[in-house]
């Protein structure tokens, strides 16, 4: 059978027995390259597994983001698992019913349109009979590959998906559970700190390696391979307590310092940029307009800040490198740690394991890559590395400081009639992959500093990503100035550019709507051609009682937002009431979203919450 | 070397350590191998380690192991099971009220305390008794409620 062409991970990985087992009886395991992140996919991920197989959600078990065991499914990133991830599962899993329903018929006798499946169970004309997926298994071979034609549930037909499950994950968390990396011990294990290069190219001067040891009050080792210092031993308070002290005993060459004035986001305008056009070109106007309006927005660096440090663990012994990491990507990592170590990446298993919240690329991959350096050098000894507090916030990656310069010309309505919007951006992505591993820069032969790059537009872009506003606008466009040389290392963190444009475009429209004395609401749906883009704004709109203007006097005012994520994903419009006397307090907040199919309602909410939270933080 | 004697959720324990400046939390994890009082920041300053030490809440990442010494310290593993939830862990799982869950087992300490001194509270008393807690991924509201709806149960304070 042949069917339509497979796409994303299942072409990549078109053999079913990547994606689905039959272990024991009445139990599945199900494999994801996506990998749980604290946003609950592995939930969802299961919900359509259990839905596209007709059997319990209870009866699997998921094994994610390892690279002996999992489809490689990239990076978990980009609000893409459901979207590729989960169509890619759903998919495999039609096809492994297919297989056991055509397998059934030949056993029973009977045609495929006789059968169903029921948990499990074959069902011939609604009656049981005596076969279910694990009588069949032996005589079903899942090397056989996705032919893409298998046909999918109906969306009608749904029982599991679109029900609110609760999280697998939670239990074991609430009850205090070793479910993170940084709960992993193996015996023999080591802790480690890396001493690191205050900035990249830096080369260390001299080493007071008594002075170091003193401060550790126990036996610590010192590794070092060129520029890459670590402090290994035993006792992990020994070890962070060398580390501490390491910092004044060893003394730096080749360190530019930065100036304050550098961590603003108007600096970017003086910096040298690598420039293009999106969408339509400059206004040709035949008769200029009159009216123009502009502003300028800014925001700074912004860290992750995640709840803990990152932490890995890994261990070389008799030629294979394994590494533990909550990273994004296992696959870019092995890939990246390879390349780095000079080893074939089939030397190397990266295993995921959870870790705190993750909102983009933080210390996880550098904190893998020091772990697994260490490894190589103490064969045999399991080395655990867990950044400092400190380490985190220096040195793990931060979303770009961006600016955004909006003109427009106005119509004789006040309304938008041509729109530019000027960009200033560090590169949003230098995910591993791209040979971007911290520690890596430190080791005698570093690999050279790649052309900084932003997200191409194919996949959202990064500076650019909504930057474009969706509303009823004759002529616009951006005009992206890449910054190719920021004072920190900069990458990827929740939606990239979309939070900073998003924020400029709404305040802009704002500004127009009061400029034209029309209310926001109004003004923004009398713009809107996209009817699921009205709807969202109407609705959030009437979930807040909105009303044109809070009394006077009172301190209180409402504003809203509107967007669909990289212009072609989920909507969502937000009312926020805020409150302003000496400080300003956010009162209330009301979303409205439409993402389309939703496989858990639940999960979903949670995560707007999430984002609706951390946004206003 | 030093020798300490403590209660750990009622059960009376005796560790050596190198260094008698050793966190509790570190003496939890790595000794008596509890590690559900999760290391946040090393700081004093996420709440993800937060312990009961004799009843009250306390940050145990730099809290020195001397400084417990005779004390009674409670746990996350010391509140309930999943055979025998305590009120607040049954009802951050009805409320979902987590996304990471790694701040959780220091909030529920957090909770458990107020529950202990208050058993009804407000919804601004929760939030104050959970200021020192920090939840980055925005589960503030879910957990508020839950704190809430553990406050109805009988057995909340005990």
């Amino acid at each position: 059978m042949t069917g339509p062409a497979l796409t994303g991970a299942l072409a990549d990985h078109p053999a079913l027995e990547r994606w689905v087992a039959f272990p024991a009886p009445g139990k599945v395991t199900v494999y994801s390259g996506k990998v749980e992140i604290g946003q609950g996919v592995l939930t969802a991920l299961v919900q359509l597994a259990a839905e596209e197989l007709d059997i319990a959600a209870s009866r699997i078990t998921i094994e994610a983001g390892d690279t002996d065991l999992t489809p490689n499914e990239g990076f978990t990133a980009g609000s893409q698992s459901m979207q590729f991830g989960g169509v890619a599962l759903r998919q495999a899993c039609a096809e492994v019913r297919a297989l056991f329903l055509d397998h059934a018929a030949r056993v029973l006798g009977c045609s495929e349109a006789e059968l169903a499946i029921d948990d499990g169970r074959i069902l011939r004309n609604g009656r049981p009979t005596a076969e279910d997926y694990w009588t069949l298994a032996p005589s079903v071979s899942l090397a056989a590959k996705a032919s893409g034609g298998a046909p999918r549930k109906a969306t009608a037909h749904y029982r599991i998906v679109g029900r609110s499950e609760a999280r697998l994950d939670l239990p074991a968390k609430v009850f205090g559970a070793p479910v993170f990396i940084h709960d992993i011990a193996f015996d023999g294990m080591v802790h480690a700190r890396a001493v690191r290069q205050p900035r990249r190219n830096a080369a260390i001067a001299s080493v007071d390696e008594a002075a170091i040891r003193r401060a550790a009050r126990t036996a610590i080792e010192i590794v070092r391979l060129g520029n890459f210092l670590a402090i290994v031993g035993a006792d992990e308070t020994a070890v962070e307590a060398a580390a501490v002290a390491a910092e004044s005993h060893v003394t730096w060459s080749g360190v530019e310092p930065l100036n304050p004035q550098q961590e603003q986001a108007s600096s970017l305008l003086q910096q040298p940029t690598i420039d293009r056009v999106v969408g339509t070109a400059a206004a040709t106007e035949a008769a200029p307009r009159t009216a123009y309006h502009e502003a300028t927005y800014t925001r700074g660096y912004l860290a992750h800040a995640s709840i803990a440090p990152s932490c890995a663990l890994a261990e070389y012994r008799d030629g294979r490198l394994t590494v533990w990491t909550h990273a994004q990507g296992v696959f870019p990592l092995r890939a990246a740690l390879a390349q780095s170590l000079q080893l074939d990446p089939a030397q190397v298993s990266v295993r995921h394991v959870q870790g705190p919240g993750c909102y983009g690329h933080n210390g996880a991959d550098d904190v893998a890559a020091d772990a697994a350096i260490i490894a190589m050098r103490m064969p045999g000894t399991p080395i655990r590395v867990r950044w400092r507090r400190e380490e985190e916030f220096a040195f793990e990656p931060v979303s770009p400081a961006m600016v955004v310069k909006v003109r427009a010309a106005l119509d004789d309505a006040g309304r938008p009639a041509d729109w530019t919007a000027e960009i200033w951006s560090g590169a949003h992505s230098t995910r591993p992959g791209s040979g971007n591993l911290l520690a890596a820069q430190a080791l005698p032969d570093p690999p050279p500093e790649l052309p900084s790059a932003d997200v191409p537009d194919a996949a959202g872009g990064g500076a650019v990503r909504n930057g474009t506003p969706l509303y009823d606008i004759a002529t616009k466009r951006v005009i992206h100035h890449l910054v190719p040389e920021t004072p920190l290392r900069t990458s990827a963190l929740r939606g990239l550019g979309a939070m900073p444009n998003v924020f400029a475009i709404e305040c802009f429209i704002d500004e127009l709507a009061e400029r034209a004395g029309r209310d926001p609401v109004e003004y923004r749906l009398a713009i809107t051609p996209d009817p699921r883009a009205r709807a969202v704004i109407a609705r959030a709109a009437a979930m807040s009682g909105w009303q044109a203007g809070m009394p006077a006097g009172s301190g209180r005012g409402r504003g809203i937002g509107f967007a669909r994520y990289k212009d072609r994903a989920a909507y969502a419009a937000v009312v926020v009431e805020l409150e302003a006397d000496e400080t300003i307090r956010l009162v209330k907040m009301w979303c409205a979203a439409d993402a389309g199919l939703v496989v858990n309602p639940d999960g979903a909410v949670n995560q707007l919450e999430g984002n609706m939270i951390q946004s206003a933080s | 070397m030093a020798t300490i004697n403590l209660t750990v959720n009622g059960r009376a324990v005796r560790v050596t350590v190198a260094n008698e400046e050793t966190p509790l939390l570190a003496v939890l994890r790595d000794e008596l191998h509890l590690v559900g009082t999760r290391f946040g920041c090393g700081l004093e300053q996420c709440g993800c380690c937060m312990v009961l030490l004799d009843g009250a809440p306390t940050k145990s990442c730099a809290k020195p192991i001397w400084s417990v010494a005779g004390k009674s310290v409670v746990t996350v593993e010391g509140l309930g099971t999943p055979e025998r939830p305590h009120p607040l862990q049954q009802a951050l799982l009805d409320a979902q009220a987590g996304q990471c869950g790694y701040c959780l087992s220091g909030i529920l300490i957090s909770a458990k305390a107020l529950l202990d001194r208050n058993p009804n509270p407000t919804r601004a008393e929760i939030a104050r008794a959970l200021d020192d807690n920090i939840c980055r991924c925005g589960s503030h509201n879910r957990i508020l409620r839950a704190v809430e709806q553990a406050a109805q149960h009988p057995a909340a304070a005990r």
